[in-house]
């Protein structure tokens, strides 16, 4: 048994973190995707990941969400723990029944989308509220009317995902998200799978959430450009670890670390 | 055919009309057996519990390597001597329906296994429970892909109805049977049951591909 002693049963204070990676570590076999990663993310912060591939940066997400398992360390969201559960004192692994009490506070949009094809687009929008959240059907149409209205996809609201593009498929995958009224939103490549000239159909919904609303966001992205314009902190991963972070003018106007410039100036060249 | 009687066949007709009844009733209800435990079968299959995994895999593997004519005697006859006496229809439809949902359960595994990984993600980042995620999510992506295979075993299982006959049931095959041994006449009786499998079998097997297309509109999976 690994020791817990190192991590608090809750994180409590004035400047709590929305969410904290403490020491997490996450390897497939001998390979470490993660290694010791410690990350706090603010209240209403947005912050970004960038990247080569294989540094880790999807990971952080997918451990974030509870798709995976962490091998060690804690992540704890809104001061309490979401990887771990408090028993006499201690904490223990997760039951699957704490995991869903804690995943409320986290929404995900992943890179392929991920709609349900059998449900047209509203009602992608309204099965989490009423299977899960257990609105009533009116009140779970209304707020997903509202958010399609939101990102732009009313007029679509009764279309299956196969008769939308790829940005409109993506777009109502947030609203989607948005319906669960999480605390903490993850956007995994949101951009990766879309035509050049839809990317900013997503990335314009994606700039009016952190203008409008206060959610904490999590970006793993590749677009530079987009990163440094809407995000309050850039991390860029490399070996599983936070090489280096900051400010986005920081980080790209004047990068510190060897690694980084190196990163940068790779994907400038690409452009 | 120089020998055959239309007025012996007219007469012994409404016989394998009622006994066609019997078939109907017989192959509903052990597909209906077959479709509710080979879902739960396929499901056992994907839990996380190793011995229950274990142990499911190994039954479904071990009916579908045996003879349904086997288990429909062990259920019959070796099943009182564990004191288990049933009817011989009871008998028949639980052999009948445990063998096909063993068939069942791979074909809803396949459908299962069809539906792409992200999909059970998405179920996750809304924090479905895992009934959940099957009744929502799973399943009704994994039946139009499992529709045709589920279909087979339908027209399987109405075919396989005759071996209840070796355990008394009044099925087609058996009253045929039955009727050839009274009137020394077999001709007739089984040449109208060929006719009369052959006449549902075919149009079944049309309406199952009908059904397939329209599940696939209905869920917008076109």
């Amino acid at each position: 048994m690994l020791d817990m002693s190192g991590f608090p049963i809750e994180l409590s204070g004035d400047n709590t973190p929305m969410v904290s990676f403490r020491k997490v570590r996450k390897s497939y076999g001998a390979l470490t995707v993660l290694d010791d990663l410690d990350l706090d993310i603010n209240a209403g912060e947005m912050v970004s990941i960038i990247g080569p591939s294989g540094s880790g940066k999807t990971t952080v997400l997918r451990m974030l969400m509870t798709l995976e398992q962490i091998n060690s360390g804690v992540i704890y969201v809104d001061g309490k723990p979401l990887t771990h559960m408090p028993k006499g004192g201690k904490l223990v692994p997760a039951s699957e029944r704490h995991l869903r009490s804690r995943r409320v506070d986290i929404g995900m949009c992943f890179q392929h989308f991920n709609l349900f094809p059998h449900m047209t687009a509203l009602e992608n929008c309204m099965e989490g509220p009423v299977q899960v959240l257990g609105l009533p059907k009116a009140e779970a149409r209304d707020r997903s009317e509202e958010l399609l209205e939101l990102v732009g996809m009313i007029a679509k609201k009764d279309q299956h995902p196969s008769r939308l593009s790829g940005g409109q498929q993506q777009r109502v995958a947030i609203a989607r998200a948005l319906a669960m009224r999480p605390k903490v939103m993850l956007f995994d490549e949101v951009t990766s799978a879309l035509d050049p000239e839809v990317i900013g159909e997503v990335t314009n919904v994606i700039r009016g959430l952190v203008s409008e609303h206060n959610l904490t966001m999590l970006m793993v992205t590749h677009q530079m450009g987009f990163a440094r314009d809407i995000s309050d902190r850039v991390c860029f991963f490399y070996g599983g670890k936070i090489e280096e972070q900051g400010h986005p003018s920081e980080l790209f106007g004047n990068p510190q670390r060897e690694r980084t410039q190196q990163f940068l100036s790779a994907v400038r060249e690409a452009v | 055919m120089f020998d055959w009687k239309w007025e012996f066949a007219w007469e012994i007709l409404p016989r394998l009309v009622s006994a066609t009844g019997n078939t109907l009733l017989a192959a509903g209800a052990g597909y209906a057996i077959a479709l509710v435990l080979g879902l739960a079968l396929a499901i056992a299959q994907r839990t996380p519990y190793r011995g229950l995994t274990f142990v499911v895999r190994e039954f479904v593997e071990f009916i579908r390597s045996t003879p349904l004519l086997l288990q429909i005697f062990f259920i019959f006859y070796v099943g009182p001597q564990f004191g288990i006496r049933l009817s011989p229809w009871m008998s028949g439809m639980i052999a009948i329906g445990l063998h096909y949902s063993c068939y069942l359960s791979e074909v809803y595994r396949g459908g299962i296994d069809s539906v792409p990984k992200g999909q059970w993600e998405a179920a996750i980042a809304l924090n479905m429970t895992t009934v959940q995620k099957y009744r929502r999510v799973i399943i009704p992506q994994a039946i139009p892909s499992a529709l045709s295979g589920m279909g087979n075993y339908l027209v399987g299982i109405f075919k396989d109805t005759p071996m209840l006959s070796v355990i008394g049931v009044a099925e087609l095959i058996h009253t045929a049977n039955a009727i050839g041994s009274e009137h020394y006449r077999f001709l007739e009786p089984f040449t109208m049951v060929g006719i009369i499998f052959l006449a549902i079998s075919l149009p079944a097997a049309g309406l199952i591909r009908l059904a397939e297309g329209r599940v696939r509109r209905k869920l917008g999976l076109k």
